[in-house]
């Protein structure tokens, strides 16, 4: 096991340092939330209406931003060989990369949420139940993503390839997640029926993601 | 329980990259205690030969077998592989970069410190991989041989971009490793003076005899 804390402890550092993508993912989304209010203009009805789905676009927009590294960093530098090569299984290896990957990129994205939510005239309650989904749904789409920055790995500029594949996988994603959001203020569909959805997708893709991404790390050599 | 590494073998390996056969009807052997030299002019599909036993590279036909070894790891898990990419993150200092791959790879050896100082970086331990020379980050890259223990080591072109004096303390690592009934694949084009050693020649005529 002290394999993969090592390997989770090292993403950390990569992603905190210089270079890394842990900040980057935070100020696109910032910015992402912030330019929609001067675009749609001051209708605090309407901002307060789309606002879950502003901000489950922007934290989606964020996450596949941040992705293409996950892996071709490591293929660059030939540490995915010596990874591929080790005792480790590869399975493993992705779900404590993709973990590390949340950590770094997505929590940072479901603590600035409220705040950005405030941005969009948001009422507590939406402002609650918003962050409540995207906690749970940004690992399905760190998750999802892993696979398409495993099959993307040996391109060059893989990050658009990657976004057009994982996108429509994405979607369900964002769809339960803004409707459980605007489900929490709106009558008359329950916020559970969404909300467990969202959570089962979140559950599905942690297995999925893990194991393709490394069955396409698998095939990336030659 | 690991019993020690006798000797690895190819019989008839055959593989295609790119649609282009580099190898062809290959067979050799290492026996432990001893380095098989592969040379061969560049393309000749010595760093081929290394990424398949690596297991990175898949062979079309032919197989490899080891004697001895621990029978429940695959080759490539006995293996240390020193291929032309060290490996490193240059956000990461020496130290880190080192002290992760010994505890990724397990069974440790060597500490951090040790193999350092036997590739001659021990001063520069803190210091971002970054700034290194191309030197450095070769002996760094090296280290990561000695902090954890396997017994088959695939060295590709392990003295480019090394001094002379580099290269004598690399040739003297290797040598204890030998000593001590390890085996050694290395691909070079460069004459490597190993105290013993078979040497396995590459070149068209292999290719074109098959």
């Amino acid at each position: 096991m002290s394999a993969l804390s090592a390997l989770f402890v090292r993403e950390m550092k990569l992603a905190t340092r210089v270079g890394g993508g842990a900040l980057m993912g935070a100020l696109f989304f910032l910015i992402v939330v912030t330019v929609v209010p001067f675009g749609v203009g001051p209708d605090l009805n309407l901002l307060a209406r789309i606002g879950p789905a502003i901000l489950w676009i922007g934290a989606l927009l964020a996450t596949l931003l941040s992705l293409d590294r996950l892996f071709q960093a490591d293929r660059d530098d030939g540490g995915l060989d010596l990874v591929l090569m080790g005792e480790a299984p590869l399975e493993l290896v992705v779900l404590i990369k993709c973990l590390a990957h949340w950590t770094a990129t997505g929590l940072p994205l479901v603590i600035a949420s409220p705040m950005l939510a405030v941005f969009m005239n948001m009422e507590p309650v939406a402002i609650g139940a918003t962050t409540l989904t995207l906690l749970v749904g940004t690992p399905a789409l760190t998750f999802v993503g892993a696979i398409g920055a495993a099959l993307t790995v040996s391109l060059r500029r893989g990050g658009l390839l990657l976004a057009i594949l994982v996108l429509p996988l994405t979607v369900p994603v964002m769809i339960f997640g803004v409707s459980a959001a605007t489900a929490a203020v709106q009558e008359p569909v329950p916020f559970a029926t969404p909300f467990s959805i969202l959570a089962a997708l979140g559950l599905f893709s942690m297995v999925l993601g893990p194991i393709a991404g490394a069955a396409a790390l698998r095939h990336a050599g030659d | 329980m690991s019993t020690s590494v006798k000797r690895l073998f190819g019989r008839s390996l055959t593989l295609d990259r790119g649609g282009r056969r580099v190898l062809s009807d290959l067979s050799f052997e290492a026996a432990a205690g001893s380095a098989l030299v592969v040379t061969g002019a560049n393309g000749a599909g010595k760093s081929t030969l290394l990424r398949l036993i690596a297991g990175l590279l898949r062979p079309v036909a032919g197989d490899l077998g080891l004697d001895g070894g621990d029978p429940e790891l695959t080759i490539p898990q006995q293996c240390h592989y020193f291929g032309h990419m060290d490996a490193l993150k240059p956000q990461l200092s020496v130290e880190e970069n080192l002290g992760f791959w010994r505890a990724f790879t397990g069974s440790a050896d060597a500490t951090v410190f040790e193999a350092l100082a036997r590739v001659g970086l021990a001063r520069l331990a803190s210091l971002p991989a970054a700034y290194l020379s191309a030197g450095q980050r070769r002996r760094l890259a090296f280290a990561r041989l000695l902090v954890t223990k396997r017994p088959i080591w695939l060295l590709d072109e392990p003295t480019s971009a090394l001094d002379a004096a580099s290269e004598a303390r690399l040739l003297e690592v290797v040598g204890d490793h030998l000593d001590g009934g390890g085996l050694v694949v290395a691909a070079t084009h460069l004459a490597l003076p190993f105290a013993r050693m078979d040497s396995l020649r590459l070149g068209p005529s292999v290719v074109e005899a098959a």
